[in-house]
C-alpha cells in the first residue's frame, strides 16, 4: 500500500512538472490564433460564372504569358529561369496547375489585386511594386473577364496531380526539399535579394513544426509569423494535405517503422516485467 | 605464487586466478541491502540501465556523426534518421534516454533528501553522486550542441555566454571555452571531444566511485533504522531469512529492480516511438541559423530550475548589476545541493522526512519551489512571470539559508521515533 501512495507522489509531481514544461508553456509562448479559412473569406467572393472558351481568349489578351508558362497548352515560358530570376527575383510560376491547386475565389482576388491576395502589402508598395502586376480590366466587366480566366485554368488544369507534383507547383520555386533531391529552379541569390532571407529547406519542417501549426501557417503566414515574407499561396485545403502530406513522406520517412516498432518494443517489455514480477515475488517468498 | 591445481572446471579455472568466487560473494551474493526498502529503491539500478542505453545507443551513433558544422546536421537528420538502419531508433533512443535520465536522478536525489542518506557517515555517497549530477549536467549540454540545430547553437551561445560573468577573467574565459570569439566549428568539435570521451570516463570512473562509497556506511532503509548488519546477515545465511533485515544484492535485491526497470522500460519505449518531442524539441529540427535567434530561447527542461535562478533577478540592487546578482544566485543554485549534509545540522539523526517535525516542510516547500522554478523557466519572463521568478528564486535561495537554522532547532526539539 505504501508503495503505491509513493508512486502516486513520484507520478503526480511528474505528470505536473510535464505539463509545465510541455502543454502550458506552449500554450503560453504560441499565443493561439484563429484556424485556417480555406474558403479566404477576406478576400470576398467573384458571383460571376466564367466561361473557359471565352477566358482562353481573355488569358492571352491579358498578357500572362508575358511571364507566366503555360506548358499544359504548350506555352513556354518566355525566359530561362536564369534570366527570370534577375528579372522578378523568383522563377514566375507555370500556370498549367493553377486550377487544380490553388482556390477559385483567391485566383480571381490575386488577378485583380495580387499585392493583397498574397497578404505582402507590408512589404510591396507603389515605390517598390510587385513584380505580379495587377489586372486592370480589358475593358468589359472586370469580374466576369477574371471569372472567364479563372474557368479557363481550371477546365485545363489536370484533374489530379501527386503530392511531389503539388508541392513542386506551390512552395518548390523558392524552398528546397533537399533530402528528395529536389532544388528551387530560382537562383539563390536573387530568392535571397527578392525574399529578404533565403526561404528554408523543407526537408524535416514536418518534424520541426507540428501539423496543426503548418496547417495555418500555409494557409496564412502572417497569423503565425507577422510580418514574414513568405506570400499568401492560396492552396484549396486538399492540395495543403497533400502539400504536408510529402513533407511527411520526406522528413519523416521512418514514421511507419517507428509506430509499427512500439508495439513491439513496448510488448517485448511488457512481457520481461511480467515475467520480473513473477521471479520477484517467487524471490521475496522466502524473505519476508 | 598460489597454488595451481588442475582445474575442475571453468570456474574453478578463473577462481584459482581471479578469486571470482570471493568476487561474487563481495559483489552480488554476500552484499547485503536493507529488506525495508521501497521501489524508490530500485532508481540506481534504473540509471544503470538508461546510462548502459546512452552508451550503446551512443556507440551506433557515433558510427555516423559527423562533428562539423557543415555536415553535422545532416548526418543526424538525414544519414542517421532516413538512411542507416534503424538509424532513427538509435537517436530516438538516445535522445529520450538523456532526458529520462534526469527524471530518474532528480528522483533518486529526492528520494536521498527524503529519507535523509546523505549524512551520518554517507556523506561521500552524497557528494560523490552531486558531482555525477554535474558532470551529466555538462554531458548532457554538450551532447544537446552536437545535431548543429537552432537550439544547440543558440543554447551554447547563451550558455558559453554565462562564463563572461566571471569577474577578471570572464572574457577571456569564454573564448578559451568556445575556441573561438564565436560559437563556432572549434566549438562543435571540442564539445564532440568532451562528450564521446572525456565526460563519459570521467562519470564511469565517478560512478565506481559512488558505488564503492555505499559499502562502508551501507544502504539506507526506509526508516533510517541502524543496525548491525554482519548480525543481520549472519542471521541470513543461517536461514533465518525472514527475520533477518538485509537481503543480499543477488539475487533478492536485483529480483525486485528487475521488475522496476522493466515498467520504467516499458514506459520508456512508449515515449521512444510515440511520445518524444518533450525530449527532442521541434526547434532543433531547424539547422543552426546564426542569423536568426529563435523566438524563445530556454534549456531542456532538466536545467530549466537554475536557469530560472539565474534569470529570476531581473533588476538592479543598489547598484549591482542584475545579470551579476542573477550570476551569483546560479553560481550559488549549483554548488548548493552538494553542501546538503553540512547544512543540515541535526546531525545525529536519520529519519525519513516525515518523521522530521520541521525538515519535513523544508523538503516540500523545495519540492514545490523547484517546480515553480522549472514551469517559470520555460516561460517568457515577461510582466508578472518575471516576479514569479524573482520571488522563487528567492524563495529557493531562502530555504537553503534557513536549512541549519531550522534542522538546528530540530536538533534540540527532537522528532517523534
Amino acid at each position: 500500500m505504501r508503495e503505491f501512495k509513493i508512486l502516486a507522489v513520484v507520478v503526480f509531481f511528474t505528470g505536473l512538472i510535464y505539463w509545465g514544461v510541455e502543454p502550458f508553456a506552449h500554450s503560453q509562448m504560441h499565443p493561439h490564433v484563429a484556424p485556417a479559412d480555406f474558403a479566404f473569406k477576406d478576400l470576398g467572393t467573384n458571383t460571376k460564372v466564367g466561361d473557359a472558351k471565352v477566358g482562353a481568349e481573355t488569358f492571352l489578351s491579358a498578357g500572362c504569358t508575358g511571364c507566366h508558362s503555360l506548358n499544359v497548352a504548350n506555352m513556354p515560358s518566355p525566359m530561362d529561369a536564369a534570366a527570370a530570376s534577375a528579372s522578378f527575383g523568383v522563377v514566375p510560376p507555370d500556370l498549367s496547375t493553377a486550377g487544380l491547386i490553388y482556390d477559385k475565389n483567391y485566383l480571381s482576388a490575386l488577378i485583380k489585386e495580387p499585392t493583397k491576395a498574397l497578404k505582402v502589402q507590408h512589404k510591396f508598395n507603389e515605390e517598390k511594386p510587385h513584380p505580379m502586376i495587377a489586372f486592370y480590366g480589358l475593358g468589359g466587366d472586370i469580374d466576369q473577364e477574371i471569372a472567364d480566366i479563372v474557368a479557363y485554368l481550371q477546365s485545363i488544369a489536370p484533374k489530379t496531380l501527386s503530392d511531389k507534383e503539388v508541392f513542386a507547383n506551390a512552395c518548390q520555386r523558392c524552398h528546397d526539399m533537399k533530402y528528395d533531391k529536389v532544388f528551387s529552379a530560382t537562383d539563390k541569390k536573387t530568392l535571397t535579394a527578392y525574399m529578404g532571407t533565403l526561404p528554408p529547406d523543407l526537408s524535416i519542417i514536418i518534424r520541426a513544426k507540428s501539423y496543426e501549426y503548418l496547417e495555418i501557417f500555409i494557409n496564412d503566414p502572417q497569423k503565425n509569423l507577422e510580418g514574414t515574407s513568405m506570400p499568401r499561396v492560396g492552396l484549396t485545403q486538399k492540395a495543403q494535405e497533400q502539400v504536408v502530406g510529402y513533407m511527411e513522406k520526406v522528413g519523416d520517412r521512418k514514421k511507419a517503422e517507428r509506430e509499427d516498432l512500439g508495439y513491439k518494443l513496448i510488448g517485448f517489455m511488457a512481457i520481461f516485467t511480467f515475467l520480473a514480477y513473477l521471479w520477484k515475488v517467487k524471490v521475496w517468498r522466502d524473505v519476508h | 605464487m598460489a597454488e595451481i591445481k588442475k582445474a575442475t572446471g571453468v570456474i574453478d579455472w578463473l577462481d584459482q586466478r581471479l578469486a571470482v568466487k570471493v568476487l561474487a560473494k563481495v559483489l552480488m551474493t554476500e552484499y547485503w541491502i536493507p529488506k525495508n526498502i521501497n521501489f524508490l529503491w530500485a532508481m540506481g539500478v534504473v540509471l544503470v540501465v538508461l546510462l548502459k542505453i546512452l552508451i550503446i545507443s551512443g556507440i551506433f551513433l557515433l558510427m555516423y556523426y559527423k562533428p562539423d558544422i557543415n555536415l553535422a546536421f545532416d548526418s543526424v537528420n538525414y544519414t542517421i534518421m532516413q538512411e542507416v538502419e534503424y538509424g532513427w531508433l538509435w537517436r530516438h533512443v538516445h535522445g529520450v534516454a538523456a532526458s529520462v535520465i534526469f527524471l530518474v536522478i532528480y528522483i533518486h536525489m529526492f528520494t536521498g533528501i527524503y529519507y535523509g542518506s546523505y549524512k551520518k557517515g554517507r556523506e561521500m555517497i552524497w557528494l560523490t553522486g552531486m558531482a555525477l549530477f554535474g558532470i551529466f549536467s555538462a554531458e548532457a549540454f554538450s551532447g544537446y550542441m552536437l545535431p548543429w540545430g537552432q537550439m544547440s547553437y543558440w543554447a551554447a551561445q547563451v550558455i558559453t555566454n554565462l562564463f563572461g560573468g566571471i569577474p577578471f577573467i570572464g572574457e577571456a574565459l569564454v573564448v578559451w571555452i568556445r575556441g573561438d570569439f564565436l560559437v563556432a566549428d572549434a566549438t562543435l568539435t571540442r564539445f564532440f571531444m568532451l562528450h564521446v570521451l572525456l565526460l563519459p570516463l570521467a562519470i564511469i570512473l565517478l560512478i565506481a566511485v559512488h558505488f564503492y562509497s555505499l559499502r562502508i556506511p551501507h544502504v539506507n532503509n526506509q526508516e533510517g533504522e541502524e543496525f548491525d548488519f554482519d548480525k543481520e546477515a549472519k542471521k541470513y545465511q543461517e536461514g533465518r531469512t525472514k527475520e533477518s533485515k538485509v537481503v543480499p544484492f543477488w539475487p533478492v535485491f536485483l529480483s525486485k529492480d528487475f521488475f522496476v526497470v522493466g515498467v520504467a522500460l516499458t514506459g520508456f519505449f512508449y515515449l521512444v516511438c510515440y511520445h518524444y518531442n518533450f525530449a527532442m524539441d521541434p526547434i532543433n529540427f531547424e539547422p543552426a541559423n546564426n542569423m536568426k535567434t529563435p523566438a524563445h530561447i530556454y534549456p531542456e527542461w532538466y536545467f530549466l530550475w537554475s536557469y530560472e535562478v539565474l534569470r529570476g533577478f531581473f533588476f538592479d540592487v543598489a547598484g549591482i548589476a542584475a545579470m551579476d546578482i542573477g550570476l551569483a544566485a546560479f553560481g550559488f543554485a549549483n554548488v548548493i545541493f552538494m553542501l546538503l549534509p553540512f547544512l543540515d545540522r541535526d546531525t545525529e539523526r536519520v529519519a525519513p522526512a516525515h518523521k522530521r517535525p520541521l525538515f519535513k516542510y523544508w523538503f516540500w516547500l523545495l519540492v514545490i519551489d523547484m517546480i515553480v522554478l522549472t514551469v517559470y523557466g520555460k516561460l517568457p519572463p515577461t510582466g508578472p512571470n518575471a516576479w514569479v521568478g524573482f520571488f522563487a528564486a528567492l524563495s529557493f535561495i531562502l530555504l537553503f539559508v534557513a536549512l541549519p537554522i531550522i534542522t538546528k532547532m530540530e536538533a534540540k526539539v527532537g522528532g517523534e521515533k
